[in-house]
């Protein structure tokens, strides 16, 4: 693990001395920031319940972080491969799955960083409602989950590539479809729809997370995917010293 | 130290290397020449795996480079052509990274910091960021991060390409500084680092070995026997004719050029089959010439570059 901690290391500075970095972190919080005054003190909130509030909240941040995920995920290996960089990774005793996870941890904590500081919203609706921290806890991590497998979904488009613009467009388009796989399921019949209702990364996943309720199902489904989407990044960094 | 076997190496359908074989000992300091495209680099990339071989193998130090390059890039230290820094760090955040990465840590990495900026050369930049350093400075602490870890193999890819004539009297000084420590494998195609850096060539055309050797070996190959002479002219002749023809009749001579200067002086390429000086001096005593020098021609560098990379060689190596 001493080598994914100096991949990491790097990776993170590297996010902090961005302005990506920045950029990102400034448009997440400013647009969660206005939606939560819309949905929690605007006019259009109306009499809403703090606990439906809370949801709307995670809800709308589900979709900011994983937007936020698949940009701050785009560059972490194209751009090493743009300015030729990675070949000082690839000529030192680290192994792919080292690089990969380094890289993808870097991100998450940097993600982690910009969720946790929204936090004041969900307290704010804590303190003056009727919800209890375990409801605010629990959305948290489903958030934290999904940002997870949207970076590793992002961590795979940009081993795919030396392009950014490419990696972004194959990020996007394989968050976008998995996001879509709910859509699909409801017009589809059985046992299609039960297929890409599981498959889906938003919707049935997220539901529980949004209400405060901790499925294990859900935390498996999160864990699996970006597993799955690590291991495709790594197996594609090997195959690039074949071609 | 590295043995190579039949190692090739296609990009799609397209081959761009191989099959090559060859050893390289340790403590050698070898060259390995050839135009661009002709798989210098390839080669080099592969033995510092980087890229791993569609076909055949390498071993270094017994490692095998296929089943365990991890183990090998433990011992290697790899300078790419275009320097692998990262322009938002430091130079020393830089090379404390790439000691990181290669297993360095604690008071280690720290005696090493020292140690390497002053190889190469740029302890004073120690707090600059790569991004405010000319692109000789980028070299060499590129070269400074290939050697941090004390590598037994030091791959050099091009090492002054992009440097000013200084910068390259600069970086061949510590390419040979770097000789006594490492065994070191260089690439390039500027003729006099190879000539003045490395014990022996590796030729490379197309892809293929087609010669190795010290640049005496194979300039010695390349010609059968060039011979070149002085002479001040015989009494009884005038013009180089004379001694041209005389020549023509020594056995073994196939051709002679001769070349009279404003003196009178007389410079002979004599073109043989063999070494055959001591017939040619007694042809021209006997015929009355007055011999001021004789000796072999061998053929420049940069002659022998040219022979080997476009083919004008009739034998392979």
């Amino acid at each position: 693990m001493g080598t994914v901690s100096v991949v990491f290391r790097r990776e993170f500075a590297e996010y902090v001395r961005s302005v990506l970095g920045y950029v990102v972190a400034a448009a997440v919080l400013l647009l969660a920031g206005l939606l939560f005054y819309a949905q929690a003190l605007g006019p259009a909130a109306g009499e809403r319940l703090s606990g439906e509030v809370l949801a709307r909240f995670f809800y709308t941040m589900s979709g900011l972080v994983a937007i936020a995920a698949v940009v701050l995920s785009i560059r972490l290996i194209a751009e090493e491969r743009q300015a030729g960089t990675l070949v000082l990774l690839s000529t030192s005793p680290v192994r792919e799955w080292e690089v990969v996870l380094g890289k993808f941890l870097s991100a998450f904590a940097f993600l982690a960083a910009i969720t946790v500081v929204s936090s004041y919203m969900p307290l704010l609706v804590m303190i003056n409602g009727k919800v209890s921290l375990g409801q605010v806890l629990v959305g948290y991590l489903g958030l934290l989950l999904i940002g997870g497998a949207c970076l590793a979904i992002g961590l795979f488009a940009t081993s795919l590539t030396r392009y950014q613009l490419v990696a972004a467009v194959v990020a996007s388009v394989l968050t976008g479809t998995m996001f879509l796989f709910w859509q699909l399921s409801l017009v589809l019949d059985p046992p299609l729809s039960r297929v890409f209702a599981g498959l889906a990364i938003h919707a049935r996943h997220f539901q529980g997370f949004q209400v405060g309720t901790l499925h294990l199902r859900d935390v498996v489904y999160y864990v699996a995917v970006t597993y799955f989407f690590l291991l495709l990044a790594t197996k594609t960094m090997e195959v690039k010293r074949w071609e | 130290m590295i043995r190579v076997s039949n190692v090739s190496k296609f990009f799609g359908g397209k081959r761009a290397l191989g099959p090559v074989s060859c050893e390289i000992g340790t403590g050698e300091t070898v060259g390995f020449l050839g135009l661009n495209g002709a798989g210098k680099t390839t080669l080099l990339r592969i033995l510092a795996c980087d890229l791993r071989p569609s076909a055949g193998s390498f071993t270094v130090d017994g490692i095998d480079g296929g089943t365990t390059p991890h183990r090998i890039r433990s011992l290697v230290g790899f300078l790419p052509e275009t320097p692998p820094i990262y322009p938002e760090m430091t130079v020393g955040e830089y090379l404390r990274f790439a000691g990181r990465l290669r297993g360095l840590t604690g008071p280690h990495l720290e005696q090493r910091l020292p140690e390497v900026e002053d190889v190469a050369n740029i302890r004073a930049a120690h707090h600059e960021l790569l991004r405010h350093l000319s692109h000789g400075y980028r070299q060499r602490v590129a070269l400074a991060q290939a050697i941090i870890h004390e590598p037994e193999l030091l791959i050099l890819d091009e090492p002054t390409t992009g440097l000013d004539p200084a910068q390259i009297v600069e970086m061949r000084l510590m390419i040979q500084g770097l000789k006594e420590k490492h065994t070191v494998l260089i690439s390039s195609h500027v003729l006099p680092e190879i000539h003045q850096t490395c014990d022996r060539l590796l030729v490379l055309r197309d892809g293929e070995l087609v010669a190795s050797g010290t640049e005496q070996d194979l300039s010695t190959r390349l010609e059968s026997c060039r011979i070149a002479a002085s002479v001040t002219p015989a009494h009884d002749q005038a013009g180089t004719g004379g001694v041209e023809s005389m020549l023509h009749a020594v056995d073994g001579v196939h051709s002679v050029a001769a070349t009279q200067r404003d003196h009178g002086v007389i410079d002979l390429v004599v073109e043989a089959g063999s070494d055959i000086r001591a017939e040619v001096s007694r042809a021209l005593v006997h015929g009355g010439y007055g011999l001021i020098r004789i000796d072999r021609a061998d053929l420049e560098l940069e002659q022998v570059f040219l022979q080997l990379v476009h083919g004008d060689e009739n034998g392979d190596g």
